[in-house]
């Protein structure tokens, strides 16, 4: 009796979360697909009432959003790969027994988890390292983190002994066994890297806002949504909006339109992806959180 | 008592096989070139990135100008240290950073667990994934995406003021992010919405790990799955709530700056200004760099401090440890 009542209780709780979680996102959606003018009226929930593409074609028409995606779109691939190639070679040679050197990389790295020099003297440094206005102020400063390091350090770790013996044996070198043995045999543990450094990458700002924000060529896309965002913070004064909407001389569409939408282009490649690669997550959550 | 000339010659003795193995490390060094070569070259990359920075802390002891170099700026000795806890905007973020961090702490280990307590006691495992799918889906998009959100949710004609009003729980509608007294409430909801799937994951995988005579035992004994959850689940998981719980207190200065900064406002600062965002408007936008450095080497520097005993506390508690 009291189980069925638990029970009841527990799909109800569940349920209502899932609510909660989703009805956010499914109401941004609706309001970037409805009518600007018409979502002033309010009441929007989970479907448009004047349906129109206008919202997405006047994001897409504005040349710096095309530019922006580009950006992201850059930022990502080249920014994954680069992180991807770079951590798995050195996560390599700490994980090999007999390199001399192993101690002293690996904990070089690792004290890197605690101390780091802080806002202020990064920027200082990356100022006097010129690049500051490049698009290599995405990639460099993050290239290797030391938790990629220790996630594949690990799974190399675990493989057979026997397969890199086999490898030594046979005369290959340290680049060879690195490319044609273990690169390939880490696919799972380097797919789940990627996922990681990918969503990282996209979703990164700060580093637009901090390093080139002066620097229209090379904003990204959540940066040119963190402007849209400060520049109409609605929930503070909702006269904000028809004023600004004057002001940008914006016409037909409106900031809280605009957000709503960018807010949607910004985060679908993500929303597509990550119910099927989940599982990769999980993964490396699992291999990062509970080890030994 | 040793002869002297002996103690001479064991001294060269050790010298030399301190040089042999100086050379013998060379040669090892020289042999596994190929390791060098593919790790080395970033080893300096994260020298130049990472420890370099380190040196930027000496600004906290001069008055930096923008436009001289380091060594031609005015020493100044803890005059910026004393200037700083002198401030009480400092103190103010200082408090606002604790106290996010303990919301953080709380409500994130109390909502995760609950999280996970409830999915292990789902039967329906289609549900179950769906859940457990729909849950992680906050965790991945960006802050940006989650402040859109957030702030269309809470805005005066959103979601939010909507139910209040047609529950007649308020006659006008709320600016919640303008009313400073609830931004913690607001961060609050906002972590727990954002990361509340992903945090129980791990948890999940805690319970799993259980051993499945103890619920055998427990149910001939005749418990209901209410006192099973009580009795067995959480005992079986506690080594790793108390490891992470330790181990999160390690980073209580480290309370996020991205929710702050994105959901803060004019209105709300007082309470949503933490210690990254002073260092970052005073350094960044009032060029005070001397003043903002010290701050963020006053934060890593207790920083550093509970990381490293959390850790080993945590490490003598139980052998799990995060690295």
């Amino acid at each position: 009796m009291g189980d069925r009542v638990f029970e009841t209780c527990n799909y109800l709780a569940l349920t209502l979360l899932m609510v909660v979680t989703l009805y956010p996102f499914l109401n941004t959606l609706a309001v970037s697909f409805n009518d600007a003018q018409d979502s002033i009226r309010g009441g929007i929930y989970l479907w448009p009432r004047k349906w129109t593409l206008e919202n997405y074609k006047f994001v897409f028409e504005e040349a710096s959003i095309l530019n922006a995606t580009l950006i992201s779109v850059l930022r990502t691939v080249i920014g994954t790969v680069l992180t991807v190639f770079c951590s798995a070679m050195v996560a390599y040679t700490i994980s090999r027994p007999e390199y001399v050197l192993r101690k002293f990389v690996t904990i070089a790295f690792i004290l890197t988890l605690y101390v780091n020099g802080g806002l202020i003297p990064n920027y200082l440094l990356i100022r006097e390292l010129n690049l500051i206005g490049t698009f290599w102020v995405y990639i460099l400063p993050g290239l290797i983190g030391a938790f990629n390091l220790i996630i594949i350090r690990s799974f190399i770790e675990n493989l057979p002994d026997n397969i890199l013996e086999a490898s030594k044996i046979d005369g290959a070198g340290d680049f060879r066994t690195f490319f044609d043995i273990v690169l390939p045999l880490c696919t799972p543990v380097l797919a789940t890297v990627s996922l990681f450094t990918g969503v990282w990458q996209w979703n990164s700002w700060f580093d637009v806002f901090l390093y080139n924000s002066s620097y229209e060529h090379l904003s990204t896309l959540q940066y040119e949504l963190q402007k849209v965002l400060s520049f109409s913070n609605a929930s503070i004064q909702r006269v904000d909006f028809n004023a600004a909407a004057a002001q940008g001389g914006i016409g037909q569409v409106t900031p809280y339109a605009i957000r709503a939408t960018m807010t949607i282009v910004a985060s679908v490649p993500i929303i597509m992806v990550y119910p099927f690669l989940q599982r990769y997550f999980v993964q490396g959550m699992m291999i990062g959180g509970v080890k030994e | 008592m040793e002869h002297p000339l002996l103690l001479k010659q064991t001294s060269t003795a050790t010298a030399e096989t301190k040089q042999r193995g100086l050379k013998r490390f060379f040669r090892l060094l020289w042999k596994q070139r190929a390791l060098v070569l593919m790790s080395v070259p970033f080893v300096l990359w994260l020298f130049l990135f990472r420890y370099v920075p380190l040196w930027g802390w000496i600004i906290s002891f001069q008055d930096y100008q923008l436009g001289k170099g380091l060594w031609e700026q005015e020493w100044v000795g803890f005059k910026q240290f004393e200037a700083l806890f002198s401030e009480p905007r400092f103190w103010r973020a200082l408090r606002n950073t604790i106290v996010m961090s303990f919301i953080n702490l709380v409500l994130g280990f109390t909502t995760a667990i609950t999280l996970a307590l409830l999915l292990n006691e789902l039967r329906q495992m289609v549900f179950k994934r769906v859940v457990q799918t729909i849950s992680y889906l906050p965790h991945f998009i960006s802050w940006v995406v989650a402040a859109g959100i957030i702030q269309v949710t809470l805005a005066p004609d959103g979601i939010v003021n909507e139910l209040l009003l047609r529950l007649g729980l308020i006659k006008d509608e709320l600016l919640f992010l303008g009313i400073g007294e609830w931004f913690w409430g607001i961060y609050g909801a906002s972590i727990v919405w954002k990361d509340v799937g992903w945090n129980a994951i791990i948890y999940l995988a805690a319970i799993a790990m259980i051993d499945p005579a103890l619920y055998e035992a427990a149910e001939m004994d005749g418990a209901s799955r209410f006192r099973k959850m009580w009795h067995v689940t959480l005992p079986g998981i506690r080594p790793v709530i108390v490891v992470l719980l330790i181990l999160n207190i390690g980073y209580l200065l480290e309370s996020g700056f991205e929710p702050q900064f994105l959901l803060g406002n004019g209105m709300n600062m007082r309470y949503s200004e933490n210690i990254d965002i002073f260092v970052l408007k005073y350094g960044i936008q009032l060029f005070n760099f001397s003043l903002a450095v010290a701050a963020g080497m006053f934060r890593t520097v207790v920083s550093v401090i509970l990381i490293v005993a959390a850790n080993s506390i945590a490490r003598r508690l139980n052998e799990t440890r995060l690295y």
